[in-house]
């Protein structure tokens, strides 16, 4: 019996299959598992779902405690390609192939990659079904999805977007190297525009970094230019005080900082807001954020119709059972940015529990997380945030511990080759690289 | 070098063992993994660091924590460290710092 069919089993067999799982228990059942690079019998079968900074850690993790985890990671992307640094793309500083890593490396730590695309989960039958058909059982399932996009909130955009005529860059890859082409193509003396969404948004220093690096790309080779900062908040959401010093400092006379400034509408080249309408040649629109898909159809966006509310112990959705959510998906904790580190670190929680759970053992009733956020406000220097939040048994929640935590004194390049070096690490942590 | 590393070494059999024996230092050991790990995403996998980062993997328990001391009270300057120390109550850094004292070197 192979626990992770290549196809979807005939019905006789999956009757068979699913009927065993209920006379053994499916822990008992993935004991026939095809043997990893540990010996001994399978604790049991957890499908991934996601390949980024949460999915691929917690398949990592979970080959690195779990010992004899079946661990499948199912990714729809062939490579994966980093959101943090890829801004310094966006630039001209860096090339997409800098951040962009293969799952070998995962593979070879025992995890088996499956690229594909999960269609449907079922929470009570314990497996996922990819749009190839296949069909894959777990004992826990852990779902690291990201965010889409509501671009249905800002009209015109979801066209624009299709078109390819507006980019959001918001998910690196194809999109990314869109912007840098459309900042390229423009002439000198031509407008930019980045909109930034009311929070709570994927990277909250993000779109803050990113209107650094076109400005300094344009200082460099089209000073005639302009970058036009369309900001739905009321001011800068991270690191305020060091980025209105780097937009003062650097780019005076360049960019141009609007608070308050929410997009409603895309038209042709031009971005309405209450006050403006707003013509640029370039419209980079990072539209509003909510859970993926997939997390929607696994029906675990139980907070707000957002976001996917989890036991913060074990990183298990409060909606279903068996079902491990990470990373930007969920609804945070008190001070809990949606970053790529915050992913990694729920990751481990997640992979933790798991391994325990598995084992039929108690898990850590004392966790903790930790957040850096790295920000480029020239090509070279560089400002961070960083956070540690310990879990609060009373109110079942990690909290920022008082007086931990901080930004930068001032940006420098020595923060900016920490940086590139937190990069090569957290990207070989994840990929077991 | 030489007298830390082997030192390392015997504290990561010595600390198996002892994990072995007690239920309590086996779920002491879990712990400081776990504790461990939300260094990794700088520090590297089990402290073993790339590139400019310090690599944490088989220093000495008691360097590593003479060090962080440093950072909490400022008598060594820091970037961020002096901001992360501050989140961990002694105990942790104490399970922290021999989690990595126990680790092979980064190669």
């Amino acid at each position: 019996m192979n626990p992770l069919p290549s196809s979807s089993p005939s019905a006789p067999a999956r009757r068979r299959w699913l009927a065993a799982g209920a006379a053994l228990g499916s822990t008992a059942l993935a004991g026939c598992a095809t043997p990893g690079p540990s010996s001994g019998p399978s604790l049991g079968r957890v499908v991934v779902v996601g390949g980024g900074f949460g999915g691929a850690a917690a398949a990592r993790y979970l080959r690195l405690w779990g010992g004899n985890v079946d661990v499948t990671l199912v990714e729809r992307n062939a490579t994966f390609v980093s959101c943090p640094i890829s801004n310094l793309v966006v630039g001209g500083y860096r090339q997409i192939g800098d951040v962009t890593r293969g799952y070998d490396t995962l593979k070879a730590a025992g995890v088996k990659v499956v690229q594909g695309e999960v269609v449907a989960i079922d929470p009570a039958g314990r497996k996922v079904r990819l749009a190839s058909g296949t069909e894959l059982a777990y004992d826990r399932l852990v779902l690291s999805p990201g965010i889409d996009f509501m671009s249905e909130q800002v009209g015109g955009l979801s066209a624009a977007l299709d078109s390819g005529r507006i980019v959001h860059a918001w998910k690196a890859g194809p999109q990314t190297v869109a912007l840098r082409n459309q900042l390229t193509a423009m002439p000198d003396g031509g407008v930019v525009a980045i909109s930034i969404p009311k929070v709570p948004y994927r990277c909250p220093p993000g779109p803050y970094e990113r209107a650094c690096m076109i400005a300094s790309y344009l200082k460099a080779h089209k000073p005639k230019s302009k970058l036009l900062v369309l900001d739905a908040n009321p001011e800068v959401q991270s690191k305020k005080a060091l980025f209105e010093r780097a937009f003062a400092d650097h780019y005076k006379g360049i960019l141009e900082y609007r608070p308050n400034a929410e997009v409603k509408e895309v038209s042709g080249g031009v971005a309405k807001t209450d006050f403006d309408d707003v013509r640029a040649d370039v419209l980079n629109i990072v539209p509003p954020q909510r859970a993926a898909d997939i997390a929607q159809r696994a029906g675990v966006v139980n907070m707000n119709q957002r976001w996917v509310g989890v036991d913060w112990l074990t990183m298990e959705s409060t909606a279903a059972k068996g079902i491990h959510v990470l990373g930007d998906a969920t609804f945070p904790g008190p001070g809990m940015p949606k970053s790529g580190h915050m992913a990694n670190q729920h990751a481990k929680v997640a992979a933790a529990a798991i391994v325990q759970l598995l084992k039929g053992d108690a898990v850590n009733t004392t966790p903790v997380v930790m957040n850096t956020c790295y920000s480029f406000v020239t090509q070279r220097d560089v400002i961070h945030v960083a956070s540690v939040h310990q879990y609060d048994a009373a109110d079942k929640t990690f909290k920022p511990v008082p007086g931990s935590g901080g930004v930068s004194a001032a940006a420098s390049e020595l923060e900016g080759r920490y940086a590139l070096a937190w990069a090569d690490n957290i990207w070989a942590d994840m990929l077991a690289a | 070098m030489k007298t830390p590393l082997r030192h390392g070494a015997l504290g990561a059999i010595a600390s198996a063992l002892l994990a072995a024996s007690s239920p309590t230092l086996a779920q002491d050991a879990t712990l400081a993994r776990n504790l461990a790990a939300t260094c990794a995403n700088c520090h590297g996998t089990n402290g073993q660091a790339r590139g400019e980062m310090v690599s944490l993997a088989g220093r000495p328990a008691d360097q590593l924590l003479t060090i962080l001391a440093g950072y909490r009270s400022g008598a060594i300057p820091a970037t961020i460290m002096h901001q992360i120390v501050k989140g961990y109550t002694e105990p942790q850094l104490q399970l922290i710092a021999g989690h990595f004292a126990a680790q092979k070197p980064a190669r």
